[in-house]
Formats: C-alpha cells, sequence, structure tokens
C-alpha cells in the first residue's frame, strides 16, 4: 500500500449526500477479477452518456459536460469534497480502488458509511471527516476559486486552506500509524500467531461445536 | 458483574489482543465468500505464498452473476463465467466448500448460511458483503468487509476492529394485520434516515421483533445496513434455537446441549445500557413503499409522494428533486396511483419460504378474485432464496400458484436485486421490489426502484400499480 503522509491537491467538489458505492463504482465493473483498471469507470453513469460495459475503451464515449468531474476546471483533482454518508450501500472495495485509480489521495465529508471508510484505509485513500459547517464552506470556496488546492497533513491531522487556515480532524492511532507507513495489516497480524492460537485452544476447549 | 449488552457479550467473547488506541484483533468464526469480492482476496493469498487459516471456517458459493433461467446451459456472458470460474477454481486450489451452481444447495450466500446452521448465535460472521448484517438476526455478530478484508480472514481468521456504539430499537405492540418485518424495517429507516445508525450496532429488541419468525428477523437486520449500521441484531429465544435444530451445521447429542446452554446467554442482560435507543410503535406502523433513490425516502402506502419545499434541509431538497427526476414522479402523487412495469420477488431481504408464501397468499387471493398479473406488467418474477428454499415451495404448490397467476419461477441468486446477471430493467422501467436497495440504477442503468414487502409486491403485480394489501379481503 501506498503510505500517505502529506498531499497537496485541487479539489473536486461533488455536491450531493449519500453517494453510494453503486453510483461509484456500477455493478457490472464488479465482474472484474482484478484490483486495477476501475478508475476510467469511477462514477461510469454519471460520467459517460452512454452506457458503460466493462472492457470498453472509455477515451472514445462520450462525456456528460454537466458532471462536474467532466469540467475543465477539475482535471487533475485529487481531493474529493463530499457531502454527508459518502459511500453508503455496497461493501464493494472496488469502490475506493475506481477512486484511488482516478487519482484521488483524499476525500473530506461530513460523514462516511462505515465499510468504506475502513476500506479506505487499506487502500492508501484518506477519508477526512470535517463538521458541515466547514465542509459547507470549502463547497463556497471551491465554487470561488478556480485552481482551489487544499493541504492535507496527516501527521498533524489538519487540512489547510490556500489562506492559510487550518482545520483539525481526527483519526484513529492505529489507522494513522498504518497509513502513514505504508504498513500491510495482514503482515502485522502474523505478529501476533501464538496470541491468535491461544485464544482458539481455550475457545476450542469452551465452545468445542464451533470449530467441527 | 456489570450488565453487558447482547453486542458486548459478542464483542468480549472474540477479542483476541487490544492495541493502546483500542482497535482490537477480532476472531472470527464463519466466514461466507462469493464470488464478486472475493477474486483479488485469493490472488492476494496466492502472491504472498499464504493459505487460509481454517478452511472449515469457510462456505463459498456463486450467488450474484448466475443465471435464473437455462441454468444447464451454464452461464451466456462471458465476464460473468469467467467469475464463477474463478471462485471455483479458487475453492478447488485451497480446499473450501463450495455449494456450486449446480448443487441443490446453492442461493443467496445469507440464506444459505442460516438455511444449512452454519450461522449460529454466538459467532463472528463475516462476508465481503453489506447484507451480511441478516446473519445478526441469530443473535451472531455479523457485518459485511471488503475485499482486504477478506483476504486478512483467509489469512488471519481474525480482523481488527474499533468497537461501536450500541443502539437499541425497541418495536413494542402488535402489527397490524398484512404488515410485515419489511414494513418495520423500512419504517424505522424512515425514521433514523440511511446515516442514523452510522458508528452503531443495533440491536432490535421489543415485543413486535420477539413476535417475528426467524425470516422476518432475518429480513430486518439485513436492512440494518441501509440504516448505516454494519451489524443488527436480535436475542435468542426458543424460536432461534428451534430454527437451528437438525440443520446440517448444527451440533447434534450432548454438544447439540451445551451449545443451546451458551447460546441462551446472548441476550442483553436487563439494566445493560446502550448508547442510544429508538422507539417504534408497531401498530403505527402501515405497509411501505419508498418513492426516492435512498431507502429512508419512504411514505405509508396510502400517503403521497413528498414535496421537496417541504424537505427539512436544503441540501436534502436538492436530493428529493434529483429523486424525484429520477423516479420520473411528480410531488403529492398518490402512491396507489403509481403504476409498475415489472415485479421482484427475491433478494436476500425477502425471499425465504415464508415470503413467498406470502406473495402467493396474494396472488391466490387474485386469482379467486378473477384477477392474473395485470396487463401493464411486463414481468413480474420470483426468484427464490435458494435451491432449498425453491424446492420448499414446490412441494407445497407455491410456484403452480404463481405460475398460474402469470409470474415467472426462476431459479435461485441475486438476480434483479442488483442486475448483475440478465435480469434487469431497462431505462425507466418501474418496479415494485422486494430487495433492498432503490440507488440510481441498483436494478438496471435508469431503472426506477420501489423497495416493499411480497406481499405489497405480489399485490401490484396483479393490479398493475400499489395497492394497500389490507384492502384484499
Ligand atoms: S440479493 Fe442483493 S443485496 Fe442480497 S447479496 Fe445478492 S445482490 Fe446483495
Amino acid at each position: 500500500m501506498k503510505p500517505f503522509t502529506q498531499h497537496t491537491g485541487l479539489v473536486a467538489p461533488l455536491d450531493r449526500a449519500n453517494v453510494d458505492t453503486d453510483a461509484i463504482i456500477p455493478k457490472q465493473f464488479l465482474k472484474s477479477i482484478k484490483r486495477a483498471g476501475f478508475g476510467p469507470n469511477a462514477f461510469d453513469e454519471w460520467r459517460y452518456l452512454d452506457r458503460g460495459e466493462p472492457g470498453q475503451d472509455c477515451s472514445t464515449r462520450p462525456l456528460n459536460p454537466d458532471f462536474v468531474l467532466n469540467q475543465p476546471r477539475y482535471q487533475g483533482a485529487s481531493i474529493l469534497l463530499a457531502r454527508e454518508n459518502f459511500g453508503c450501500g455496497s461493501s464493494r472495495e472496488h469502490a475506493p480502488w475506481a477512486l484511488e485509480d482516478f487519482g484521488f489521495r483524499a476525500i473530506i465529508a461530513p460523514s462516511f458509511a462505515d465499510i468504506f471508510y475502513n476500506n479506505c484505509f487499506k487502500n492508501g485513500l484518506l477519508p477526512i471527516v470535517l463538521p458541515a459547517e466547514t465542509v459547507d464552506r470549502l463547497f463556497r470556496e471551491t465554487a470561488a476559486a478556480e485552481g482551489y488546492r487544499l493541504a492535507v497533513d496527516l501527521a498533524a491531522q489538519t487540512v489547510t486552506t490556500p489562506a492559510g487556515e487550518s482545520f483539525a480532524f481526527q483519526v484513529d492511532a492505529e489507522r494513522k500509524h498504518r497509513l502513514m507507513n505504508g504498513l500491510d495489516d495482514i503482515g502485522i497480524t502474523l505478529t501476533h500467531v501464538d496470541t491468535i492460537r491461544a485464544y482458539e485452544d481455550r475457545r476450542r476447549r469452551e465452545t468445542p461445536w464451533l470449530f467441527q | 458483574m456489570k450488565p453487558r449488552t447482547l453486542y458486548d457479550k459478542l464483542w468480549d467473547a472474540h477479542v483476541v489482543h487490544v492495541e493502546p488506541d483500542g482497535t482490537a484483533l477480532l476472531y472470527i468464526d464463519r466466514h461466507l465468500v462469493h464470488e464478486v469480492t472475493s477474486p483479488q482476496a485469493f490472488d492476494g493469498l496466492r502472491l504472498a505464498g499464504r493459505q487460509p487459516w481454517r478452511t472449515t471456517s469457510v462456505l463459498a458459493v456463486p450467488d450474484h452473476n448466475v443465471p435464473t433461467t437455462d441454468r444447464d446451459r451454464g452461464i451466456a456472458d462471458p465476464v460473468s463465467r469467467l467469475q464463477v470460474e474463478t471462485l471455483d477454481a479458487n475453492c478447488k486450489e485451497f480446499r473450501l466448500t463450495e455449494f456450486r451452481m449446480d448443487d441443490p444447495r446453492q442461493g443467496i450466500v445469507h440464506v444459505i448460511g442460516p438455511e444449512q446452521g452454519f450461522t449460529q448465535p454466538g459467532m463472528t460472521l463475516v462476508c465481503g458483503d453489506s447484507h451480511t448484517s441478516t446473519h445478526g438476526a441469530f443473535g451472531a455478530l455479523a457485518f459485511g468487509i471488503g475485499t482486504s478484508e477478506v483476504e486478512h480472514v483467509l489469512a488471519t481468521q481474525c480482523l481488527w476492529q474499533k468497537k461501536s456504539k450500541t443502539m437499541l430499537v425497541k418495536v413494542e405492540g402488535e402489527l397490524g394485520r398484512g404488515v410485515t418485518a419489511k414494513d418495520i424495517v423500512l419504517a424505522i429507516i424512515g425514521r433514523i434516515g440511511t446515516a442514523g445508525g452510522t458508528g452503531y450496532a443495533i440491536e432490535f429488541g421489543g415485543s413486535a421483533i420477539r413476535a417475528l419468525s426467524m425470516e422476518g428477523r432475518m429480513t430486518v437486520c439485513n436492512m440494518a445496513i441501509e440504516a448505516g449500521a454494519r451489524a443488527g441484531m436480535v436475542a435468542v429465544d426458543e424460536k432461534t434455537v428451534a430454527y437451528l435444530r437438525g440443520r446440517p451445521g448444527a451440533p447434534v447429542g450432548a454438544m447439540w446441549d451445551q451449545a443451546a446452554d451458551y447460546w441462551r446467554t446472548m441476550v442483553t442482560d436487563p439494566g445493560a445500557q446502550f448508547d442510544a435507543v429508538v422507539e417504534l410503535d408497531a401498530a403505527a406502523i402501515m405497509p411501505q413503499v419508498t418513492w426516492g433513490t435512498s431507502p429512508e425516502m419512504v411514505v405509508p402506502v396510502s400517503g403521497r409522494v413528498p414535496d421537496p419545499a417541504e424537505a427539512p434541509s436544503a441540501v436534502k431538497q436538492g436530493d428529493w428533486e434529483r429523486a424525484l427526476q429520477y423516479m420520473g414522479l411528480a410531488a403529492h402523487t398518490p402512491i396507489n396511483e403509481i403504476g409498475v412495469d415489472k415485479v421482484f420477488i427475491g433478494s436476500c431481504t425477502n425471499s425465504r419460504i415464508e415470503d413467498l408464501r406470502e406473495a402467493a397468499a396474494v396472488a391466490q387471493w387474485g386469482l379467486q378474485h378473477g384477477r392474473k398479473v395485470a396487463a401493464n406488467v411486463r414481468l413480474a418474477m420470483v426468484v427464490p432464496g435458494s435451491g432449498l428454499v425453491k424446492a420448499q415451495a414446490e412441494a407445497e404448490g407455491l410456484d403452480r400458484v404463481f405460475r398460474e397467476a402469470g409470474f415467472e419461477w426462476r431459479d435461485p441468486g441475486c438476480s434483479m436485486c442488483l442486475a448483475m446477471n440478465a435480469d434487469r430493467l431497462e431505462p425507466g422501467e418501474r418496479c415494485a421490489s422486494t430487495s433492498n436497495r432503490n440507488f440510481e440504477g441498483r436494478q438496471g442503468q435508469g431503472g426506477r426502484t420501489h423497495l416493499v414487502s411480497p406481499a405489497m409486491a405480489a399485490a401490484a403485480a396483479m393490479f398493475g400499480h400499489f395497492v394497500d394489501v389490507r384492502s384484499l379481503s
């Protein structure tokens, strides 16, 4: 996993609540057995005017000019500004894969759906929760200034505006540590093998039917 | 000892190790696997040269991509076929139990787990699928995970988790005639919203929940995720124990007694504290119909499509306007004047035998009153949740009632719940569906979904528009 320490990037605003994972990556692309290459199909139904199919060359498809990520001023955006309950719906990790592959490194919203939030950390994508009023303000500032960029510092747990104003955000210490160092969860867990085995032995005695 | 909630008990029993910030390594007893969220996890294992930690904890089944007709001819779509074949090959390589597409026990992953007695009280159970919350109906801690976590559980039998807050949703009183578990859970989501349960594990309690069958409790827990909660659960009682008796995965002999005694402790202690409590009056719940593109956009069947001008906030107003536009509906339209093009009875929410009985009863009523599936309904399909549900329904003659009334009787799978196979809505088509999500494009690009109970879906099929099932007598 790519470590995340600091990132400064162009902000793109997606102004709707409850953006679900079906919208982030529609189901037909879930048929892929690979982990990469979902970026061109991120937000497929909103982004293109035709119906997307897996394996298609997306560079020649008709773009929906009304979709915010298609606007010239947001090309190259790497920070997504979103509304409440972002990433609700299915557990598909294809959603963070698609956003990461599209070029996003961080997502700022007043709230995220649990599974999606969790999946982001496994893929070097930082979900940042800021109060709804702050997010509101960032939406206004993004709209007002073309080329609006934010600086995210995971170590300091801050988001800083071009005017130099900083907003603090919360993140679990353990998640932060793993993301900053790009650590692989399985590797960490396997350092606890003896503890897991001891737990299993005890449970096998106490609740033997679980191990039938 | 301090009184504990059911969630506390499940959590405490599975903690293997805790980090200083409270992040815990949780032991996972059972792991369900399907074809969509697992290929990359198996690839990860192979790349790292790892083996599954405990193969007997895993049960795999293809369900999302399988066809619901002419199954003996295989899967026509080559991309879908490859995904199912990849699951077959991975299960073979890693020696995991799989019910393949041609197995009579094949079905939707959340239907077969309980049906096989693979799901049991007091367990932790995960699956790379958000509706894993279904299994909480058995007094288990069950939740959906992403593909990285699927790989993690396969490799280590554990997961890193932060403890959730707890919420009690108490539904007291008696449900009216024709009102079902689906209506309860839609009413709950209508009340607390799709993010209302975010960060919580919800326990459903109260006399109306205890009065539900295991099937009904599964329907309620299934949609806990639609309220934002990763896990939903119901305390164990004698119904839970009775349901498990004699199932293939259930213990037998002396071990059965030992297990059942343990299961009966899977209840919230009197006096235990929840972080939040929500109360609903069962008698006030009416049959529900969603009108928008989020499950919280729901009203009673006697209601009307709401007016965005009356939305509680500016953001919601925008959402409602977009939803009405997508759904092709005008504000103030009475729900019972909305016509449907297709009807889907199935999905892990409502495809168990009891759901099919409820729907068949309405179809039977129609036949007795000279009605069949209405002419404006292009397709009304019934997709049983598993091969065993299908066989039981056929033994009870439900398939004949459905067929005679004009429904199609299909083979088990996820089908038009998410339209990864050939079953889908065309752009603009409107569907009465017993599934759990009415998101844009969920049942096919441009498709319009209204979530309802099985009885309400069957009634919509017979009349061609929504009707209050309570008016059929
Ligand atoms: S029936 Fe629908 S919700 Fe349930 S597992 Fe299948 S696709 Fe998911």
